[in-house]
This record gives structure tokens, C-alpha cells and sequence, in this order.
């Protein structure tokens, strides 16, 4: 494999260098229906799990067709997907936030055989390369961090657990049974490169052991001052320690201080914390981003850990199951899981989730923890 | 025969769902077919190497990926994520794993000619793996070598007429939602003002000269479909100010049972008959809403703008006319000190191109948070750590109620000299002359 130029001159870089021209202008991508009526629809319809229609005051539809997929996606992926754009939709395709993809159509005699050439497609496992679905009081794809495929600091995988929660609630996917629409994310570790803070229900990797010290190395890896700066409850300070008769300059930790955020690590790979027991899963249930109804809200956090159960991650699986069934029975229509909760209150959540309540599950960081305790008589026995 | 055993992840292989080994290992496939004789400049068995460093992952219960080290392309600090594998010498094809951040276009709308061409430059100078897309908006290409990225920025730049995306302590890539280019809810062009704002403020996005990240997020009104209020540290959410549209005869065809409630979107469940006293009127949260005599009737001065009834009834309801955006700033998921989500600083701005009221509060806030900001200090800790009313003095703007979900509980309030009469400074001798020791 020979080094081929792309015609860039290491030697002269700035020659004929082009800088700070941004993305592509977005209307060079809009398919023609969507030129031709934007700012002009009226309404939309859902006609079937996954198939939308938009009406314009011209009169004129789009049909849009979502599918879901992994968010992970070769070139060969892609460029299935470019075949079946250029065969039904003019070659134009849009993704979504969450991950899906839309495949849009100007006239309704052309959804059927879009659907069928999307579900005629199959990997070798048997799975669907594009389930239709992720439209209206259902689940729709959910949206996750690298993980173990790509980034340093996780505390669990990203495509693997969303593969396996996928799988289990497949069917909420591809149908409108819930009482409202539920939001599902990932984050692979607590900087939440995924902000799942506000999902209905986040799934979240987490480290529960201090970091361990690399002194031989941390000196040199590491500007130290950063290191302790780092840390969010000051459990960090320099310290002089001896390695094989060398005086060193590293770093103490005081572990009952620690959080496990890891922002340590960040800053100084002399720090890492991963390890297979202390690492796993946070769920969290209740947020949303929606203003609708009520106002946005944070997730709470409902069970304290899980382990990594690779490759199927069975408890997690069951421990969202259970939150998704206990909501689907118990909420009214329009309402999100978080509403819902704090209509029956956080205590019988527990219990209908057959989830258990731990102390873990107390707040006690910082100020915010004292308006989260209880501070009524009103509860339920 | 595949280069290494993947036992754990071939168990991903079966379910529904689509999976992401199916489809990492068909790349790895295509790459050692290589039917269009392509001269690949990383290592052609690079996929093969990633799905065995992912099966030690999945037996070790722990990422084998290191900290990125500085690469980038010339110029420009951000926008190219280096990373290296822990255990190179197993995964030759990986040790180097470089991830470039390509900003999206618009709506993540896309041809299929630019897809190709994106697919091309991926297979030849990269793994052939991508994230569609990450979770700020850019279309993540995850996996290449130092050699590669100056070519790599060259193809984009000078064949495709695109540019790098954010990372580092920069402006990250803008997003938006689909907006008003497909959804009747947009109360302003989401497409047109994150894209003059991406280019106008292009240096802050490829050098770093924050503090710390700063993310920017355009939701064309209060569903929020980019999640904007949770996530980004300036949220653009579209707003209208005057009366919601009703159609009388749309609202009785809801009535009727003619028209689905929410656009069909609890057609899998039989929920009864559609009930409008309880499935709006009762869940309207400021009651200002009434229907009588066959006719809907909205106290708009009271409403809050929540899209509930709207969201219901689509075809009966639709946005006011006078449409601007509210700002809300400081958004941020937990690290360090806890997340926290937008809160409203600017409630109504007009969203007209150029965007000049715009710029201006954006530019406000970031001289603020350049002088005030600490290292790693995201805008919501800083605004957090000094308190709200700095950042009004700051950006010139005037308290109101709406800057509050209610007033403080405590009298603690930090007066300033010159907001008391006569000042401080008093003489502790004339104060004797009345009050004895």
C-alpha cells in the first residue's frame, strides 16, 4: 500500500490550503418536495409505525419512511443506503437525531415498495438492516457514546448494550403502545458525551473503584497541578513517594472522597480507574427535554449499579423491561415516564417496578441533595 | 476466516435489531475482497482489528483505547480526536485510530452523490467506519493514521467543499432540528440560523480559545427535538408571542372522531373515544383553555407556549405569527459539579438573517465567560459560581420574573453601594453622638 497524495504539499502547507469554509449549505440537500415547501406544511400524520406524511398548503406530501439502525455504520452500510435513495427517493436521505434514518417520498404509491425493498433487507445474523418504526407513543432508536469501540474513559460499552436493549424492546419499536413516547440513551461514562440527563430512561457507565496511581510514570505523564485541579471533591495532593529507591513527585489520593468521575484520568493517564468488577451500569429514569405539559427535567438515578454482562447485559435489559412495562400499565395517555412517577409518587414507582431502593439512591452531593429529601407527610405507606 | 475469534461479540449477531458486528464485519469483508481495487492507506485488515480489540473489551470488562495524543491538521486545534490502542502489538491495524469530526450539513439532510463521495475518501484513507452521526451532529470517520489527516483535509476542502467539526475547548459543531425544511411546529428557520452562525463564527470553531467546550443548539420550538435545553450551553428554542391559530372546523373533526388525535401517534393502543375536555383542555397546565358550545377557546395571554394542545391536534392548532426564539444559556450534563439545564435569559429575539440581536447577546455572553471563566469552566458553572445576576450586568439585560421559576427564599441579597441611599461610607463619630458606647 503506497503513500498516494491527495496533492497536499507537507512541505508547503499553506499553499492552496482552503480553511473555515464549514459545512455544506443545507438546501444543496434538500430533496425537491422539500425545496418547494419549506416553512409551508401544514400538518403531519402518522399513517403506520414509522411511515409520516406532511402536508404542505400547496398541496403538496411528503411520506417519510424511518427505519432505525446502529448509529455504528460502514461505508458499505452507507452506500446500501445510497442505492436505495437513489432508487426511490431521488437520490436524498436524511438522518434523524436519534440515529434513524429517513427515507422520503413525494407521492404515497411509492411508500409500499420503499417498505418492502427496506424490510427485504437482512444481515446474515437474520436481524433487519432497516426496521421501520421509531415514530409516535413507542420507543424510538436510542442515541449512545462510543464506548469500548473508540474512547478511553468508558465504563461500558456503547453499541453493545444498545444492541441488546434494542433487541428486547424491538417490538416497542415497531408499534405505538405506550402511554407517550420514551427516550432512551446511553453514556458510556459520567462526562455524558451523550447528555443522557434528560432521557426517560438513561443508561450510564460507571466507575466505582478510586483511580489507581502509576507513580513510576505519573511525573512524566502527567502536569500534576492539573491532575488534583482536576478533582471535583478536592480528594487529590501531591505527594512524594519512593519507587525502587527513586524519590518521585506524584500524587494521594483519598479514596472515600472519591466519585469515581474519572476527570482525573482525563487529565492524567497515570490515573486509570477502569476494572471489570467495579465498572457497570447506572440507570436512571424520569427526564425529559420536551417542554410539553410539564417542563423539562433531569433523570433520577433508580438503580444504583449493574454489571457489565457482556455481550447481552441481561440485567440491564430486565431492569429497563420492568420500568418500561410498570409505565405502560400504569401511565395515562400523554403521559411521560417521569410524570408519571411523580404522579404515584417515587416510592410506588419502586414497588411497581419492582425495582429495589437502596441508600445509594439518597442524594448527599452538595445543596441540591436537600431539596430532594422528603419533606412532607404526604406519602404512601 | 476471520483474523481473530470474536465469540462474545458474535452473540450481537442475532435479534432484530440491527448489528453493528454484522455490519463492522461486512466492511471487513468488502475490505479483503477488495473488488474495486482500492489502494487503502491504512491497513486493509484495520475492521478485523477493531473487532478484536472490541472482543478483549468484552472479556476484560475494560476499554483498550488510550488518551488521544495532539494531532490535527495545520492551523486548526480542533476537529481530529487522536487515539491509540493499549495492546498495538496484538492489533497492529488499529494502533493508531484516529477520529475526524466532520460537520454536518443542515437537517442532517443528504444526497446520495455526496454520501459516495464521503464513502470513497472514508474506504481509501480510513477504517470505513463511521458514527452517523455523534452525539453533538458531526458525522464521526472513526479510525485513521497521522499521515492521513493532512490528506484527508485536503479532499474535504478542495473535492467537497466541506470542513472540520469542533472538539477541544472551542465552539463544538452547531445542530438544529428538521426545522420548518419538514415540520409545521418550526418558529424559525433552525437550518438557516445555524448555518450563518457556523459560518460566521468559524475561527471560534477551529481554534480553541474557550475555556472549555461551548455548544450551540437550535430547537424550532418547545418540544425540543435536539435536546437544546439539556445540552447545549446557548439553546435557540423558537417561540411564537401572539395567538395560536385554531380552525373551528379542524377542532369539531377532532371532536367528531374524524381526525386521530396527535397525528395517529397512539394508534397502537385503543384508547376510547378522543375526549378533548380530557385530553387537552384538562392537560393544558395554565387552564386557559375552554371549549364550549362547540367551540375552542384559548386565553392566550395566559398560555405558556408547552405545545400540548398543539401537538394534539395538529390540523386544528397551529403556531402564532410573531415568531422569534428564546435563549437560554448554561446547559450541561453532570461533570463536575451536577448537570444542569438551560436557564432562560433572553425570552423573546427576533430570528431574522443577518441574526445581528443575535451575534449580539452571543458575544456579550462570551466576553463574559473568557474574562470570568476558569479552566474547564463550562458557561452554566460559571454562571453557577457568580451568580445569574452577573451574567444580566454582563449581557445588559434587565431582571424580570421570567428570569426565575420564583424568587428567592432567602434575604440574603448581595447589595451594591451604589443601590443604597448615601452609599456605605459613614462616620462612626456622628453615629455616637445619638448611640452611646
Amino acid at each position: 500500500m503506497a503513500f498516494i497524495s491527495s496533492g497536499y504539499n507537507p512541505d508547503k502547507p499553506m499553499e492552496d490550503r482552503i480553511t473555515d469554509i464549514g459545512p455544506r449549505k443545507f438546501d444543496e440537500f434538500y430533496p425537491p418536495v422539500i425545496k418547494a415547501n419549506k416553512g409551508k406544511w401544514l400538518y403531519h400524520e402518522i399513517l403506520e409505525p414509522g411511515v409520516l406524511v406532511h402536508v404542505s398548503e400547496t398541496g403538496d406530501k411528503v411520506f417519510t419512511v424511518r427505519v432505525g439502525g446502529a448509529r455504528l455504520m460502514s461505508v458499505t452500510m452507507i452506500r446500501e443506503i445510497c442505492e436505495i435513495a437513489d432508487k426511490h427517493c431521488g437520490g436524498y436521505v436524511r438522518w434523524t437525531t436519534r440515529n434513524n434514518v429517513e427515507f422520503m417520498v413525494d407521492s404515497l404509491d411509492k411508500v409500499a415498495p420503499l417498505k418492502a425493498e427496506l424490510l427485504s433487507r437482512k444481515q446474515i445474523g437474520g436481524g433487519f438492516k432497516f426496521p421501520i418504526g421509531g415514530t409516535g407513543a413507542g420507543i424510538t432508536n436510542i442515541v449512545h457514546t462510543q464506548g469500548w469501540i473508540h474512547c478511553h474513559t468508558p465504563a461500558t460499552d456503547g453499541s453493545g448494550p444498545v444492541k441488546a436493549a434494542m433487541d428486547v424492546l424491538f417490538d416497542q419499536f415497531t408499534s405505538m403502545k405506550l402511554p407517550a413516547h420514551l427516550r432512551i440513551s446511553l453514556a458510556c461514562c459520567l462526562n455524558m458525551c451523550g447528555a443522557v440527563h434528560c432521557s426517560d430512561i438513561a443508561i450510564l457507565g460507571f466507575h466505582r473503584k478510586p483511580p489507581m496511581l502509576d507513580h513510576e510514570y505519573l511525573d512524566k505523564m502527567c502536569e500534576i497541578p492539573l491532575a488534583i485541579a482536576a478533582c471535583p471533591t478536592a480528594a487529590i495532593k501531591p505527594a512524594k513517594v519512593e519507587v525502587d529507591g527513586q524519590k518521585l513527585n506524584s500524587v494521594a489520593v483519598k479514596n472515600s472522597r472519591c466519585m469515581f468521575c474519572g476527570n482525573c484520568y482525563t487529565m492524567c493517564p497515570a490515573m486509570p480507574l477502569a476494572d471489570k468488577e467495579g465498572d457497570g451500569i447506572v440507570l436512571m429514569a424520569g427526564g425529559k427535554v420536551s417542554n410539553r405539559i410539564s417542563p423539562p427535567k433531569f433523570s433520577k438515578v433508580v438503580v444504583a449499579f449493574l454489571p457489565n454482562e457482556a455481550p447481552r447485559w441481561a440485567s440491564t435489559t430486565d431492569a429497563i423491561q420492568k420500568m418500561v412495562n410498570a409505565y405502560s400499565n400504569g401511565a395515562r395517555k400523554y403521559e411521560r415516564l417521569g410524570d408519571w412517577a411523580e404522579r404515584i409518587g417515587w416510592e410506588r414507582f419502586f414497588s411497581v417496578c419492582d425495582l429495589p431502593f437502596t441508600h445509594h439512591l439518597i442524594d448527599d452531593f452538595r445543596d441540591p441533595a436537600y431539596y430532594t429529601w422528603r419533606q412532607t407527610t404526604q406519602f404512601k405507606f | 476466516m476471520p483474523k481473530h475469534e470474536t465469540p462474545l461479540l458474535d452473540e450481537l449477531e442475532s435479534g432484530p435489531w440491527p448489528s453493528f458486528v454484522s455490519d463492522i464485519k461486512a466492511e471487513a469483508a468488502s475490505r479483503a475482497k477488495n473488488e474495486k481495487n482500492v489502494e487503502f492507506q491504512i491497513p486493509v485488515d484495520v475492521c478485523d482489528d477493531l473487532l478484536g480489540v472490541l472482543e478483549l473489551s468484552y472479556k476484560h470488562g475494560r476499554t483498550h483505547w488510550k488518551h488521544g495524543g495532539i494531532v490535527g491538521v495545520f492551523g486548526y486545534g480542533g476537529g481530529v480526536i487522536g487515539r491509540y490502542c493499549d495492546q498495538p502489538g496484538m492489533f497492529p491495524g488499529v494502533a493508531h485510530f484516529h477520529t475526524v469530526r466532520v460537520n454536518q450539513p443542515g437537517g442532517k439532510f443528504y444526497n446520495t452523490a455526496y454520501l459516495k463521495q464521503l464513502c470513497d475518501l472514508w474506504e481509501f484513507r480510513g477504517s470505513g467506519l463511521t458514527n452517523m452521526h455523534g452525539s453533538t451532529g458531526d458525522i464521526i470517520l472513526i479510525g485513521t493514521q497521522t499521515p492521513q489527516l493532512e490528506e484527508i483535509f485536503y479532499d474535504l476542502t478542495h473535492n467537497m467543499n466541506q470542513d472540520l467539526g469542533g472538539s477541544g475547548s472551542n465552539l463544538r459543531t452547531p445542530a438544529d432540528c428538521i426545522g420548518s425544511a419538514r415540520c409545521e411546529y418550526a418558529c424559525y428557520d433552525t437550518q438557516s440560523m445555524c448555518y450563518a452562525l457556523t459560518q460566521e463564527y468559524q475561527d471560534e470553531l477551529h481554534r480553541p480559545a474557550f475555556p472549555y467546550k461551548f455548544k450551540f443548539k437550535f430547537d424550532g420550538c418547545p418540544n425540543c427535538c435536539v435536546a437544546s435545553i439539556a445540552r447545549s450551553d446557548m439553546s435557540f428554542i423558537g417561540l411564537w408571542r401572539d395567538e395560536i391559530r385554531i380552525d373551528q372546523a379542524a377542532v369539531a373533526a377532532y371532536v367528531g372522531g374524524e381526525i386521530q388525535p396527535n397525528g395517529g401517534a397512539h394508534a397502537g393502543r385503543d384508547w376510547g373515544k378522543f375526549d378533548i375536555q380530557k385530553e387537552v383542555i384538562g392537560l393544558c397546565p395554565t387552564e386557559c383553555m375552554r371549549y364550549e358550545g362547540g367551540k375552542l377557546e384559548i386565553d392566550n395571554k395566559e398560555c405558556t407556549h408547552c405545545m400540548h394542545c398543539i401537538n394534539v391536534m395538529p390540523r386544528a392548532l397551529r403556531i402564532g405569527n410573531d415568531r422569534g426564539c428564546a435563549i437560554l444559556v448554561g446547559a450541561k450534563a453532570p461533570i463536575l459539579d451536577g448537570a444542569q439545564m438551560g436557564s432562560l435569559l433572553v425570552p423573546f429575539i427576533s430570528v431574522e438573517d443577518p441574526y445581528d440581536e443575535v451575534k449580539e447577546v452571543i458575544e456579550k455572553v462570551w466576553d463574559y465567560w473568557m474574562e470570568e471563566g476558569k479552566n474547564r469552566e463550562r458557561l452554566g458553572e460559571l454562571i453557577k459560581r457568580q451568580g445569574f445576576q452577573k451574567l444580566l450586568e454582563a449581557t445588559d439585560i434587565e431582571a424580570s420574573p421570567l428570569h426565575v421559576s420564583e424568587p428567592r427564599s432567602n434575604p440574603y441579597i448581595f447589595w451594591k453601594e451604589e443601590e443604597v441611599e448615601g452609599g456605605w461610607e459613614r462616620d462612626v463619630k456622628a453615629y455616637r453622638k445619638d448611640h452611646l458606647r
